[in-house]
């Protein structure tokens, strides 16, 4: 368990903690920057931000201390505890994925052994922080759509549980730099040289997955719960200020976690083909390729967000139970089947 | 030192310096447990600092933000118009429905997951194994989509 630097514990973690203090915000400002305010403005014909630093680099920054000041406002009907708590639980649910995302063999917060799964029942929290924050608004917007948004988690959740599942089954592990080292040390058809990315041979899981993350993150064809056009924004309408920028701090920062989730199961993660998986320097170079990774996913994410039309609620429920879930489960016992016999 | 002489070693010492601050060779079994126990106190320390974070946020914009609430502003936002009756209003049964579905398959997902890790062993056995339980859930699925149940009325 001695850490990578051979330091204490406490000593370590207070490191892995700071960095993670700077990765994360930076993370979510760069993927807002980048795709939300850039990408989608040239999709659109327009410039976007300009004026702020240099190409507008620093607009995000400037939105936040714009955000720092506005009131906060508390609905005289709210149930109060529970609305101020809801977007913590939001924030710490995204925060908390952070922990086992691996970016080089020993540049990682904490290996957990359970990993992939872990990664599966934090994410899941922020539905809870979602229901807090549609029931707590006492408002009908809010709560409608605090509800259609624990409906599209819950019924999204299941695919891509069950899609990771395929990893799992190639790997032998849950642990996320089991399932990195599976693919870099795995072949096609005798064929080692560039490993065997989980893309390759968990295709349909790869789909699955990108398809449900998209509904988890509630991005576009999925973003019927916070519908602007019928629901004004749905469980954050009452939100202001401080605590409305935590909630699109977190969706930010989960799509950055969820690209990087990919990335780890499906583009073979930090390893970079001709070096050994315990390389010290790959310390270094992981987590740039990472990070370039990690873009083209978040690229794909938002690309499609900004391309395709809402779909509506009972399309959406219908999608995931008739045609995700059932494909998912015959994923695992195909899987299961080439595990086996081959 | 003195501070450290306070602390439980293992939480100042390297993992296998602790280990044999404590009189040396310990079991496997115990070390792995106590192993396990600190990664997540990683986690929980990372949850802590979210919330930290957060908080401090809030402290912030406590000092930078006005605060002059007026009785028309606390109203609930329902476009522009006065909300008419109670906010926390019956909502649809169809919910529910999916919620049960819900926790049927995600108890089927935690099975699932500890046989995907040891596919290799159970081999066959466990393949037909898992293909009968599969059968059977997707059965219920199909029984609910049958029954009408996935149909967003």
């Amino acid at each position: 368990m001695t850490g990578a630097l051979g330091l204490a514990y406490w000593a370590e973690t207070s490191i892995k903690l700071g960095v993670a203090l700077i990765v994360i915000p930076t993370a979510a400002l760069m993927l807002g920057y980048l795709f939300l305010l850039k990408m989608m403005a040239f999709m659109q014909s327009r410039l976007g931000p300009q004026d702020v630093g240099p190409y507008g680099t620093l607009q995000l920054i400037a939105d936040a201390v714009k955000f720092l000041q506005k009131e906060d406002i508390h609905p005289a009907a709210a149930d109060r505890r529970v609305f101020r708590a809801a977007p913590v639980v939001v924030l710490a649910s995204s925060f908390l994925l952070f922990v086992v995302l691996p970016t080089g063999p020993d540049a990682v917060v904490e290996n957990l052994d359970t990993g992939i799964f872990y990664a599966m029942a934090v994410s899941s929290l922020s539905v809870l922080g979602v229901l807090m924050a549609g029931w707590a608004s006492a408002n009908k917007y809010a709560l409608l759509g605090g509800l259609r948004a624990a409906g599209q988690l819950i019924a999204y959740e299941l695919p891509l549980i069950l899609a990771v599942m395929g990893v799992v089954i190639q790997a032998d592990s849950l642990n996320l730099q089991e399932i990195v080292r599976a693919q870099a040390e795995g072949e096609i058809f005798g064929f080692g040289l560039i490993g065997n990315p989980f893309i390759l041979t968990q295709f349909i899981g790869f789909l699955i997955f990108m398809i449900s993350a998209q509904a988890e993150l509630t991005q576009t064809p999925f973003d019927m719960p916070v519908a602007e056009t019928e629901l004004v924004g749905g469980f954050h309408v009452e939100y202001t200020g401080f605590r409305f920028l935590l909630f699109f701090m977190a969706e930010v920062a989960t799509a950055f976690a969820f690209s990087a989730l990919a990335t780890v199961m499906f583009l073979g993660g930090w390893w970079i083909p001709g070096f050994d998986f315990d390389a010290p320097v790959l310390n270094v170079l992981g987590p740039v390729v990472m990070l370039v990774k990690i873009l083209v996913v978040a690229f794909i994410i938002f690309w499609i967000r900004f391309t395709y039309p809402r779909l509506r609620e009972d399309q959406l429920q219908k999608f995931a139970w008739k045609v995700l879930i059932p494909l998912s489960l015959a994923n695992i016992v195909v899987t299961g089947i080439f595990k086996v016999v081959l | 030192m003195f501070l450290c002489a306070e602390l439980p070693s293992y939480l100042w010492l390297p993992a296998q310096a602790a280990d044999s601050a404590q009189g040396g060779a310990k079991s496997l079994a115990l070390r792995s447990v106590s192993d396990l126990l600190r990664s997540y106190l990683t986690v929980a320390i990372f949850g802590a600092a979210a919330v930290l974070m957060a908080f401090t946020m809030f402290g912030v914009a406590r000092v930078l933000r006005p605060q002059r609430p007026t009785p028309q502003k606390l109203i609930a936002y329902e476009s522009g118009v006065d909300p008419v009756g109670s906010d926390w209003t019956q909502s649809q049964i169809r919910y529910y429905v999916f919620a049960v579905l819900f926790v049927l398959f995600d108890v089927e997902a935690v099975f699932i997951f500890p046989w995907a890790t040891r596919l290799e062993v159970y081999a066959l056995f466990g393949l037909v194994e898992m293909a009968i339980f599969i059968f059977i859930l997707v059965l219920g699925l199909f029984y609910a989509w049958r029954k009408g149940v996935l149909r967003w009325v």
